[in-house]
């Protein structure tokens, strides 16, 4: 039989602020162990928190961006578990009244367009680190994250297959990236998924019974996760078995998923309203002022590039999928009248340059400027495009402008007749078959002539002067 | 809403409360009547009235986004039952 996979995703983002959601203590990643704590983010008895202004501003960007409708009037609420990363035994979150709801992001699969809607956007606060050390006869808890402002965004069940999932947090991820609302750094867990998944056979209108799969924080885990998960649910149901309502924990290393708890004894969260948290009443002006201030977003900047710059729609993609890469193109072609060459470069020697030394975009040390400025230098033809390759792996290196190194490396092109002519000759008397292939009417021979004296100069000739110096040399 | 001693057991389960078996029985004769007394709110009509989540008339009180010095780890600490390497210490939890 025929099975179609239904994936839902909940994804937390850690918000972008410089201090935590209920108190003053840094957001920042790291640091020893329960040194960005207080009395607040630890729960002590007696306190009351505060919430930091700029979450709710940041949020609202979040459902604004992703076409959510904001909620006038939004409470917080207690949620109720035991588990020692959280202090209190309840973390502080938005049950039946969120900040944003109903919205969508428009994703691009194979070509085709396709919405996935967003149920809704809550603000909450995240919960501590457990350290389990298998010699030790207890757990260690570090309480410095516990307090950073979240976003939780929820999605419909509106994607069916692990691409589609990809791509919608692929948007996701650079919608909050060009807002700045948050950096999404998955490998300091920024950015966490938990996927929803169920599968049905094929034209069958009810869902499946669906698993949350928990602890993925990298695409391909996230991939991986959908892949593993659906073949189970496939084989369990082929085999005549059942699926049961369940979270279950995703282990990376093996590859395999596995029951964590049962979902009708982990749900019951007794949900309360927070008392010492009062509503959040929006004006709707202030929404709009908020709305207003939002940059450029990334299907717009895709859109432009192919309007303004004429990139093909797949390069503008690309381009646009990470704010820093744009940023990188848009200083870049702010320099340069060819935008073509800029695009290229960024498309091909970029991002194997990226792959081959293992850098993300924000690791490259040089400002797009920089590209512009070697580009210009191969149109006025004072390097060739060879040479061009070895300044960009050493701008990579060093960070340096390209006229340095061609400077200090020695690497303009040689157009003095004088010094190339003594180059050809050698070229020719090592040659003579060329040399009388060429006489004999051979054309082809002269390309391969250009390509020898341009190795012997080591690509620094220029190629248009020893094609001239051949030619007078052979006539 | 019906009280049974199932109630009970479900509810000190997710309280992480040990009952024995008379405090079982005495808690669910006691939690039924408090119930029921609640239950009388239920003879108003509240057709059309907005939920009351908090009682006060206030609303957007927030704080401006900016750090201060946490607090000095050992004083984090001094409260904790048991520590370990700057970390609190906790009975083992295996997930």
């Amino acid at each position: 039989m025929e099975y179609e996979i239904v994936i839902g995703l909940e994804v937390h983002s850690e918000l972008a602020t410089k201090s935590k959601i209920y108190c003053s203590c840094t957001t920042e990643f790291g640091g020893a162990p329960n040194t960005h704590c207080c009395p607040i983010c630890t729960g002590m008895p007696g306190v009351l928190p505060v919430l930091n202004k700029n979450v709710v501003e940041y949020a609202v960007k979040a459902g604004l961006a992703t076409n959510c409708t904001i909620a006038g009037y939004s409470k917080q609420d207690r949620k109720n578990y035991f588990y020692p990363d959280l202090p209190k035994a309840y973390q502080t979150s938005q049950y039946d009244l969120p900040l944003c709801k109903e919205g969508h992001i428009d994703i691009n699969v194979d070509g085709k367009s396709k919405r996935i809607g967003i149920t809704r956007i809550h603000i909450e606060e995240d919960a501590g680190k457990l350290i389990h050390d298998e010699w030790e006869t207890g757990t260690l808890v570090d309480y410095n994250r516990c307090g950073v402002p979240l976003i939780e965004i929820v999605s419909e069940p509106d994607m069916r297959s692990a691409e589609e999932a990809r791509a919608f947090l692929e948007s996701l991820k650079a919608i909050l990236e060009y807002t700045e609302v948050s950096d999404c750094k998955m490998q300091e867990g920024s950015l966490r998924a938990d996927v929803n998944l169920s599968v049905r056979p094929k034209g069958q209108k009810e869902f499946g019974t669906r698993t949350e799969m928990k602890n993925l924080n990298s695409f391909r885990a996230i991939i991986r996760a959908i892949e593993a998960e659906s073949q189970r649910q496939i084989e369990e149901i082929e085999s005549g078995g059942t699926i049961v309502q369940e979270t279950r924990r995703w282990d990376d290393t093996k590859g395999m998923s596995y029951t964590m708890r049962s979902k009708e004894e982990a749900h019951d969260y007794r949900y309360f309203p927070e008392p010492d948290l009062v509503p959040i009443v929006l004006e709707e002006e202030w929404v709009q002022k908020v709305k207003e201030s939002l940059p450029e977003l990334p299907e717009a900047r895709k859109n432009r590039y192919i309007s303004q710059y004429a990139l093909p729609e797949y390069d503008a993609a690309i381009i646009t999928s990470s704010k820093v890469l744009a940023d990188f193109f848009e200083a870049a072609v702010s320099e340069s009248s060819n935008s073509k060459a800029v695009s290229n470069w960024i498309m091909g020697d970029l991002m194997r340059i990226l792959k081959d030394k293992d850098m993300e975009v924000q690791d490259i040390p040089f400002p797009g400027q920089y590209l512009a400025a070697m580009i210009d230098m191969i149109d006025k033809g004072s390097i060739s495009g060879t040479i061009a390759k070895k300044v960009f792996e050493k701008m990579f290196q060093t960070g340096k402008d390209p006229e340095s190194i061609v400077k200090e490396e020695g690497l303009q092109v040689v157009s003095d007749e004088g010094a190339l002519v003594s180059v050809v000759r050698k070229v020719l008397e090592a040659n003579p078959q060329s040399v009388s292939d060429y006489r004999s009417g051979k054309e082809k021979a002269m390309g391969f002539l250009v390509g020898q004296a341009m190795k012997e100069t080591k690509g620094k000739a220029n190629p248009q002067i020893i094609n001239k110096i051949l030619r007078d040399e052979l006539k | 809403m019906k009280i049974t001693k199932e109630t009970i057991e479900h509810v000190a389960n997710l309280a992480r409360l040990n009952l024995s078996e008379q405090e079982k029985e005495k808690l669910t004769l006691e939690m039924a009547s408090i119930i029921s007394y609640v239950d009388k709110l239920n003879e108003l009509d509240t057709e059309g009235i907005q939920p009351t989540s908090h009682v006060l008339p206030v609303q957007n009180v927030f704080r401006e986004d900016i750090c201060s010095q946490s607090f000095d780890r050992d004083t984090i600490l001094s409260n904790a039952p048991s520590s370990e390497d700057g970390c609190f210490k906790v009975p083992k939890v295996v997930e």
